[in-house]
């Protein structure tokens, strides 16, 4: 995630003189864990973890290949090739729960991107210290709560005797059922998305507006440029390389959206609009129990995502010369 | 910054204030609205009274819930999980953290690889689910502690905090004889106490507001962390709505009952917030700026 690479290996032992044949520049493997033994053990355990929690589930992947039973062999019994890929391309189930991903994770992004830029920007021109600190304070605050107690906090609030309900009669509205209304289930997604992510959002764009060079603007008012001007011709390119790394990691989390809040907010009246992959998956492998078909649909999801954020990042690279490694 | 602002600079200050006033108001809203409930009678709430001020101002429901025992098991559980979790984590990533920080080390490359690659390509749901029950962990404390042990995004900041350390003082340490453990734990980590703070902070919230692990390997309601008794009302209240014109008085007290849960599991982290919320700040831009 580095912005600025560091120098890599700082010289530590003088380079062998030149012309000493047959001597290896880098240190063997040997001669490396004899000197540093101490330090690759230290490792032992934090690599033990990658390798069982990270790594095996990865390779636990081959059961979307392969037929799976409950409490049978970890990595399936024999292999059926691309059936369960077939099964669910083929499941129309599955085009909807995609489709509905595209749109809540397109809204997501459309949101919850920019939306923290223009908080940062705004926080950026309060010149009142604890104002802006005051602020700020609030804002994160939804952060730091669980999903679990933000879905309970939404569910309240758009109850049908909740606070928004109470709002709409007093404008004349009838109630609405927002929370077993299809129609409603994005809007409400989304907007429980912006409360709880946008003000922990502006931290990176906070950081960022401080490093922008005060000379760049003071040259920028010489010429006459009004405030609007220097925002725009000063500010924003001051935080693009903040904003090009953040975009190629929603983008990279982009088919992820929300597993764990869908499943909380969602019911089965909302489903047509609600369900996502993540949860479909989870239905149909942990609740019903069809382990590899489930498989084959997370490890779809899985490449996809991956390949968005290595292509979100080549075109970062490409475009802006900002890049995540 | 000696220039007379503009008229329009002026205005612009207002519209400012203004929106940044609704920021807050926003924010808040739905606190002021879940408390205000908690404290309400039921009656009130099911007839849609409440809005920032309790109507029927009663503590009966508070009672009710916190004389469930059930709900204290649960309590204790979070609590509990906590802890364990923080302290298995914060050895994992700094021992982890630690290695990848020293830059002469044969394969760091690699080892970094092995944490950073995960982040952008995981298993999935079901193959962990597969292997966690294999493991035969279900039902037990380790199937909430062992498999997020190491987050990697905590790893990178500790691991960028190392590099920013002197490198002086830990040769005057080696040559003094010391072990690389010596020097970590004599040296390295007194040096260390604001960003292991930090990640106190960071790994100790994550874990306390964790359900998902919860809801899916424990079977047995004494077992559950406070969250997803949490969200076993919400579910019921959900499933409940299903069934439309369900007056039953159970569906009633729910009301009630979901906000003071919600409130009694909110309330540490909101006791603590004022102090810790630096720590989280300066952490997130440790990470980014040098992760």
């Amino acid at each position: 995630m580095s912005l600025t690479k560091p120098a890599d290996s700082v010289p530590e032992v003088v380079p062998p003189p030149a012309g000493v044949a047959g001597r290896p520049r880098r240190r063997t493997w040997r001669t490396a864990v004899r000197r540093d033994w101490q330090l690759y053990s230290l490792a032992v355990l934090p690599l033990l973890f990658f390798v069982v929690f990270r790594y095996l589930p990865m390779i636990g992947n081959v059961i979307a290949f392969r037929r799976y039973s409950p409490g049978g062999d970890l990595f399936g019994e024999y292999w059926v090739g691309l059936r369960y890929f077939k099964m669910f391309l083929n499941d129309p189930t599955f085009w909807q729960v995609f489709t509905n991903t595209l749109i809540i994770g397109g809204l997501t992004l459309l949101f919850c991107f920019p939306l923290p830029i223009v908080l940062a920007l705004l926080l950026n021109e309060v010149r009142t210290r604890w104002l802006k600190g005051f602020v700020q304070t609030i804002s994160y605050l939804p952060h730091f709560l669980s999903i679990v107690v933000v879905a309970g906090i939404v569910l309240q609030v758009v109850n049908v005797d909740g606070v928004v309900n109470q709002g709409l009669r007093l404008v004349g509205h009838g109630a609405i059922p927002f929370i077993q209304e299809p129609g409603w289930f994005r809007t409400l997604y989304v907007s429980s998305e912006v409360w709880q992510t946008v003000g922990w959002g502006t931290i990176l764009y906070l950081a960022a507006l401080t490093t922008v060079d005060s000379d760049l603007y003071e040259q920028a008012r010489i010429d006459g440029a009004s405030r609007w001007r220097q925002t725009w011709h000063v500010t924003l390119p001051g935080i693009r390389p903040t904003m090009m790394t953040l975009l190629v990691l929603n983008i990279g989390t982009f088919l992820a959206v929300g597993f764990e809040k869908i499943l909380l907010l969602a019911n089965p009246l909302t489903y047509p609009t609600a369900d996502v992959i993540s949860t479909y998956l989870y239905r149909v492998g942990i609740v019903s129990g069809s382990f590899s078909y489930a498989a084959a649909i997370g490890l779809f999801e899985s490449v996809i995502g991956l390949t968005l954020v290595l292509g979100a990042n080549r075109l970062s690279r490409r475009l802006v010369g900002t890049s995540l490694w | 910054m000696t220039i007379q602002p503009t008229r329009g600079y002026r205005a612009f200050q207002v519209v400012n204030a203004v929106a940044l006033t609704a920021v807050v108001a926003v924010t808040l809203f739905p606190f002021v609205n879940i408390v205000a409930r908690s404290f309400s009678g039921e009656q009130e709430i099911r007839s849609g009274e409440v809005g920032l001020v309790p109507r029927g101002f009663t503590v009966e429901t508070y009672r009710h819930v916190m004389s469930d025992s059930m709900f204290w098991t649960n309590y204790r559980n979070t609590v509990v999980y906590t802890v364990v979790a923080t302290i298995i984590s914060i050895v994992l990533t700094t021992c982890y953290a630690y290695v990848l920080s020293k830059r002469q080390l044969k394969g760091r490359g690699v080892l970094v690889g092995i944490a950073v690659f995960t982040m952008f390509f995981n298993g999935g749901l079901i193959p962990n689910y597969v292997l966690v029950s294999e493991l035969g962990l279900r039902n037990s404390l380790w199937a909430i502690v062992l498999p997020n042990a190491i987050s990697v995004f905590n790893l990178l900041v500790m691991k960028a905090f190392f590099e920013s350390l002197p490198v002086e003082l830990e040769e005057a340490a080696t040559v003094d004889g010391a072990s690389t453990y010596g020097t970590l734990l004599r040296i390295v980590l007194p040096l260390s106490k604001a960003i292991l703070a930090t990640m106190l902070l960071f790994y100790a919230v994550s874990f306390w507001n964790s359900w998902f692990a919860g809801f899916l390997y424990l079977d047995r309601q004494e077992l559950f962390p406070v969250t997803v008794y949490l969200r076993n009302l919400i579910a019921g209240a959900t499933a409940g709505a299903d069934q439309t014109a369900a007056s039953d008085s159970a569906l009633q007290i729910a009301a009630s009952i979901q906000a003071v849960t919600i409130v009694l599991t909110m309330l540490p982290i909101m006791l603590v917030y004022p102090f810790i919320q630096r720590y989280f700040v300066s952490g997130v831009m440790l990470g980014a700026v040098k992760g």
